[in-house]
């Protein structure tokens, strides 16, 4: 896949991490305003889609790009697993328990554990984006004419 | 608000049947955009923003990937002729949507007014959603703490789903 114009690359490189920065806030906002992990990791793989889709893909080595994605994938949803069993340790022996406290409804930090299974599935969900996108740009580059 | 849903959803049905029949696979993609699209306008009316947001991301993002594809490899679409396996799953189809459709007329006439539902379920989750999980953002409060366990499925199918992709497409292996 070859790069687009300098036009679009330049534009990129100013857009791309407002798009990033956006995702992260949807994530860490997720307990308050509309979004959410789920939305705010496809937000923030987005941005990574649009710098390889404008750069080409000779321009990265992308198949070191997706062994890093696919482990943060893999530790994403083992830490969520542990933070569900981490209700088991703490207070009563539930799966899913919210055993930290829960603070002011409406601050930024509240909801006891909700922010932090948001940001888990967040950073799971944008790199599981990636990697399929990873994977399906390599195949390409991989296959034989 | 009824009419304006009513025009956007036949918006989105002659965008799916203009999808079934362009003759260009690009503008066929293009046309199932708006059913997507159509789509996140509903839910915005419906005031779901939860629910627009990620419709709206992630259409974009498969649109994108469609284009590329589209792009890739051919822009005509490849006619065969129909054969007896076709015809029998062609009059499979209509039996079934018939079917469906005469139960589904039976099932609607007992649903409450649109936009009126009253399950007993969602009033004690907005009744004590707020001072149980703590969170302003009650779809979050249900989505992570109510119903866990779907979340918890929903993140593990990602997780196969991207390990079935890297299974299919890395024949090669990583070196």
């Amino acid at each position: 896949m070859k790069g687009m114009t300098i036009i679009v690359k330049k534009t990129v490189q100013l857009i791309s991490g407002l798009i990033f920065l956006y995702g992260i806030y949807v994530i860490i906002h997720g307990h308050l305003t509309p979004g959410g992990g789920f939305a705010g990791g496809v937000i923030i793989a987005g941005a990574f889609i649009l710098q390889i889709l404008a750069a080409g893909s000779d321009f990265m080595k992308l198949t070191k790009e997706e062994l890093g994605s696919t482990m943060y994938e893999n530790l994403a949803i083992f830490v969520v697993v542990f933070l569900a069993l981490s209700g088991m340790l703490f207070g009563a022996k539930v799966f899913f328990f919210n055993w930290l406290p829960k603070g002011t409804v409406g601050e930024l930090v509240s909801a006891g554990i909700l922010p932090l299974y948001n940001i888990f599935v967040g950073i799971e969900v944008a790199a599981s984006i990636l990697t399929i996108f990873l994977a399906l740009v390599i195949f390409k580059e991989e296959m034989p004419e | 608000m009824e009419i304006a849903i009513s025009i956007i959803t036949g918006l989105m049905i002659l965008g799916a049947l203009y999808a079934i029949h362009a003759k260009d696979l690009l503008s066929a993609v293009i046309a199932c955009g708006i059913v997507g699209y159509g789509l996140v306008i509903c839910f915005l009316l419906l005031k779901a923003p939860d629910l627009a947001i990620v419709q709206i991301v992630v259409e974009t993002i498969s649109l994108i990937i469609m284009v590329a594809v589209v792009l890739d490899s051919s822009r005509e679409e490849l006619f065969s002729k129909p054969d007896t396996q076709g015809y029998v799953s062609a009059i499979t189809a209509v039996l079934l949507i018939v079917v469906l459709f005469y139960f589904f007329r039976i099932a609607a006439g007992s649903l409450d007014v649109f936009g009126n539902s009253t399950l007993r379920m969602a009033e004690h989750y907005i009744e004590g959603a707020a001072a149980k999980t703590g969170s302003a953002n009650l779809v979050t409060g249900v989505v992570f703490d109510f119903r866990g366990y779907d979340t918890l499925g929903e993140a593990t199918v990602l997780v196969t789903a991207v390990l079935g992709v890297l299974t299919i497409l890395r024949i090669k292996g990583k070196k």
